[in-house]
C-alpha cells in the first residue's frame, strides 16, 4: 500500500513538474521573442482547453459516464463572470481582485448548474445520459443567445426578445446583447493566471481521485451494484464528481471570457462542437489519465496551428491523424501488431476499462 | 388553417428526421455504436445528387440513384476502414471518437472539393403540390413527396427486418452478437449491410432535406444529424418504429414552437422536450426496458 502511494505521488509530481516546465519554457521563449504572436495568443485558450479536458476526465474517466455537454458549463461560467466583470468594471478597479471575484462567480454559477443538471441527468445511464447532457449544453447555448440584459438607474432589465423590449431609461446600457453577446469584458486573463488555474485543477482532480471519495467514485464506475451494496451513496458521489467537473469547466469559461473582448455563444466555442473537441482530448489522452488529457490537449490544440502552412489541408490532416491514432491505439489488431514488433506496449494495461 | 399547414410542414421535416434517425437507430441496434458521421453522409449524398444534376445534367431520378450508390459505398467503406478494426476495442468511447474523426474528415473533404459557399440545390420535385380549402391551405409537392417517401421507406424497412433472412440475421445480431455468430450468421457481413442501408437512407434524406431547404454547405448535415440522433433516442434507440415516431414528433414540435413560441428558442424547446421524455421514460418512448442482472 505504502509503495503504491509513493508511486502515485511520484506520478502526480511528474505531472505538476511537466506543466511547470512547459510553462517556464514557453514564458522564456515568449520573453526572448522566439514565439509568433499567433502562438502567443493561443496560450490562454490552451490553458482553457487543458482545464476543460482535465475536468471532463473526472466525469468520463473517473466517474465513467459520457458527457457531451461540457461546453455548456463553460458557457455558464464564461457569461456569468463576464457579466459580473462588466458590471463591476468601474466599481472594482484592481484587475486581479476583480478577476478573482469573477472567477468565484463563474465557478459558483457553474457548480449550481452542475447540481441542477446533475440531479435529473444522473438517473439515466450510458448513451441516454450522453444525449441529455448534449441537450442541456445546446439549451444553455440557445438560451444565452436570446438573453438580453440591460442596466440603467432603476436597476437591471431582462428580456428574451430584443434590445427595445428591455424598456430602459435613456442612461441605460446593454450588457448582454443576445446573439452579439457581451462586449467590452476586461481582458484580465493572462498566461500566468491560466497556468495557476491548470495547477489548481490538477491539484483538485488528482487529490479527489486519490481520496476516499475518489475511490468511492471509481467503485461506482467499476460496478455500481457492488458499490451500492457495500454502502456507497451512489447519487451523492456521482453528483459530487459531476459538480466538481462542472465548477472547473466554469473556471475555464471565466478564463476564456476574460481573454476576449467580445464574448458570443456559437456552435464552435460553446456548443456541441466544443464539447466534442474536449472529449477528443480526453479519449485520445487516455480515458482516466490526467496527464494524458493535458498532453492531448496541448498536442491537438497546437497541431492545427503547426499545420497552418498547409492552410486548407490542416483540418483534413487533423481528422486523418485522429482516426489513425484511435485505430493505432485501440484496435485489437493494431495492439497485437505493436506488441509483436515493438515491445513498449507491454506494460500498458487497458487504461480505458 | 395556419395550424394545419404548420402541422403538415412539421410532418415533412419530421419525415426527414425520421429517415435519418432510422440510419442511426439501425446502426446502434446492431453495431452498438453511435455513428456521429451519419449526418455528414447526408451532406455527401446531397452533393452527389447536386453534382449529377448541375454538372452532368442528369435527370433527378438518376441523380438520386447516384447519390444512393455513392453513400452506400461510402458508408460501407467507413465501416470497413474506420469502425471494424475497433469493433472489439475495450471501450465504446473509442469508436465514438473515431466516428467524430470520420465526421471531420468528410466535412473537410467536402470543404476542399466544393468550397465553403452555400450552393443552391435545384428542385428535384417538379410537382406544384395541391391546394385545399379554396386556396387557403397550400401543400407543396416537396412536402407530400417527403412524407410519402418516409412512409414507403418505413414500411419497406419493417418488412425487410421482419420477413427476410438478412433482416432476421440483423435482429439476431442485435439481440446477441455472440450467439448469432455461433448460429452461423455472418456478423461482419450483417453489420456492413446495416451500414449500407443506413447510408442509402441518408442519401435519400439528404436529397429530400435539400429540396425543402435548398442551401447546401459542407456543414449542412451536422445539425439535422444531431436532431435525428435526438429523435432516435427520443423514440428509444435501437427501435425502428421508435425512430419513426421520434422523428415525426421532433419535426412537429420544432415547427410548432418556431411558429408559436419563438423561432430562436425552437432548438432549446426541442431539447427540453427530449429531456422531459427521458426523465419520465429513461429508455425513450418505445425503448426496451433493460433488466439489470447482478
Amino acid at each position: 500500500m505504502l509503495k503504491k502511494m509513493k508511486k502515485n505521488t511520484k506520478n502526480n509530481l511528474i505531472t505538476y513538474a511537466m506543466v511547470t516546465a512547459a510553462f517556464i519554457i514557453m514564458q522564456l521563449l515568449i520573453s526572448v521573442g522566439a514565439v509568433s504572436s499567433l502562438l502567443e495568443g493561443l496560450m490562454v485558450p490552451l490553458c482553457t482547453y487543458i482545464v476543460l479536458a482535465v475536468s471532463l476526465n473526472l466525469v468520463v474517466g473517473i466517474l465513467g459516464e459520457l458527457s457531451l455537454g461540457h461546453a455548456g458549463f463553460m458557457c455558464v461560467g464564461a457569461f456569468s463572470s463576464a457579466f459580473f466583470s462588466k458590471c463591476m468594471r468601474d466599481v472594482i478597479t484592481a484587475a486581479p481582485l476583480r478577476f478573482f471575484l469573477a472567477m468565484l462567480v463563474g465557478i459558483a454559477v457553474a457548480a449550481v448548474f452542475g447540481v441542477l443538471i446533475g440531479i435529473p441527468v444522473l438517473r439515466l445511464k450510458g448513451d441516454y445520459l450522453a444525449i441529455v447532457t448534449l441537450a442541456f449544453g445546446e439549451i444553455i447555448k440557445n438560451l444565452v443567445n436570446v438573453l438580453y440584459i440591460g442596466k440603467d438607474s432603476e436597476g437591471f432589465h431582462f428580456s428574451t426578445k430584443d434590445v427595445m423590449a428591455l424598456d430602459m431609461a435613456p442612461d441605460g446600457t446593454v450588457i448582454v446583447n443576445g446573439p452579439q453577446g457581451i462586449t467590452g469584458t476586461p481582458k484580465d486573463a493572462t498566461f500566468f493566471i491560466g497556468f495557476l488555474l491548470i495547477l489548481l485543477t490538477l491539484f483538485i482532480v488528482i487529490n479527489l481521485t486519490n481520496s476516499r471519495d475518489g475511490r468511492a467514485i471509481m467503485a461506482i464506475r467499476d460496478n455500481r451494484i457492488a458499490a451500492e451494496s457495500v454502502g456507497i451513496n451512489v447519487t451523492k458521489y456521482k453528483l459530487m464528481a459531476f459538480t466538481v467537473s462542472a465548477a472547473l469547466a466554469g473556471a475555464a469559461g471565466v478564463l476564456y471570457a476574460h481573454n476576449l473582448s467580445t464574448l458570443t455563444a456559437n456552435t464552435n466555442n460553446f456548443g456541441y462542437n466544443m464539447s466534442i473537441t474536449i472529449l477528443v482530448f480526453v479519449v485520445l489522452g487516455g480515458i482516466g489519465s490526467i496527464r494524458g488529457s493535458v498532453i492531448a490537449a496541448v498536442v491537438l490544440t497546437l497541431l492545427p496551428e503547426v499545420l497552418r502552412g498547409l492552410s486548407d489541408y490542416r483540418m483534413l490532416i487533423y481528422a486523418v491523424v485522429l482516426i489513425v491514432m484511435m485505430i493505432f491505439n485501440w484496435a485489437p489488431g493494431a495492439i497485437a501488431w505493436r506488441e509483436k514488433y515493438f515491445h513498449f506496449g507491454k506494460n500498458k494495461r487497458g487504461a480505458g476499462k | 388553417m395556419s395550424f394545419i399547414s404548420y402541422l403538415i410542414n412539421g410532418l415533412s421535416l419530421g419525415s426527414v428526421y425520421a429517415i435519418i434517425a432510422l440510419g442511426y437507430t439501425m446502426v446502434y441496434g446492431i453495431a452498438k455504436m453511435l455513428n456521429f458521421a451519419h449526418g455528414d453522409v447526408i451532406m455527401i449524398g446531397a452533393y452527389a445528387a447536386l453534382i449529377s444534376m448541375t454538372q452532368a445534367g442528369l435527370s433527378p431520378v438518376i441523380a438520386i440513384l447516384i447519390a444512393v450508390v455513392v453513400c452506400t459505398v461510402l458508408g460501407m467503406a467507413i465501416e470497413r476502414i474506420a469502425y471494424r478494426p475497433l469493433s472489439k476495442a475495450s471501450s465504446t468511447l473509442v469508436v465514438l471518437i473515431t466516428a467524430i474523426g470520420v465526421s471531420y474528415l468528410l466535412q473537410n473533404v467536402a470543404l476542399l472539393i466544393f468550397g465553403a459557399n452555400a450552393q443552391t440545390f435545384p428542385t428535384v420535385i417538379q410537382w406544384k403540390g395541391v391546394s385545399l380549402a379554396g386556396g387557403r391551405l397550400n401543400i407543396s409537392g416537396e412536402t407530400i413527396v417527403t412524407i410519402a417517401v418516409c412512409l414507403i421507406i418505413m414500411a419497406a424497412l419493417i418488412t425487410f427486418v421482419q420477413k427476410t433472412k438478412s433482416g432476421q440475421a440483423m435482429r439476431a445480431v442485435s439481440e446477441d452478437r455472440g450467439a448469432a455468430q455461433l448460429m452461423g450468421i455472418n456478423v461482419n457481413g450483417t453489420i456492413a449491410l446495416t451500414f449500407a442501408i443506413g447510408s442509402a437512407l441518408a442519401a435519400i434524406a439528404g436529397v429530400l432535406l435539400c429540396s425543402t431547404y435548398p442551401s447546401l454547405t459542407p456543414y449542412t448535415g451536422a445539425m439535422p444529424g444531431i436532431k435525428a440522433f435526438v429523435a432516435a433516442v427520443f423514440g428509444g434507440i435501437g427501435s425502428i418504429p421508435g425512430a419513426f415516431i421520434g422523428g415525426i414528433l421532433l419535426g412537429i414540435i420544432e415547427i410548432i414552437s418556431k411558429a408559436y413560441i419563438s423561432s430562436q428558442m425552437a432548438d432549446a424547446i426541442v431539447f427540453a422536450v427530449l429531456i422531459i421524455v427521458l426523465l419520465v421514460k429513461p429508455t425513450g418512448l418505445l425503448g426496451k426496458k433493460i433488466q439489470e442482472k447482478v
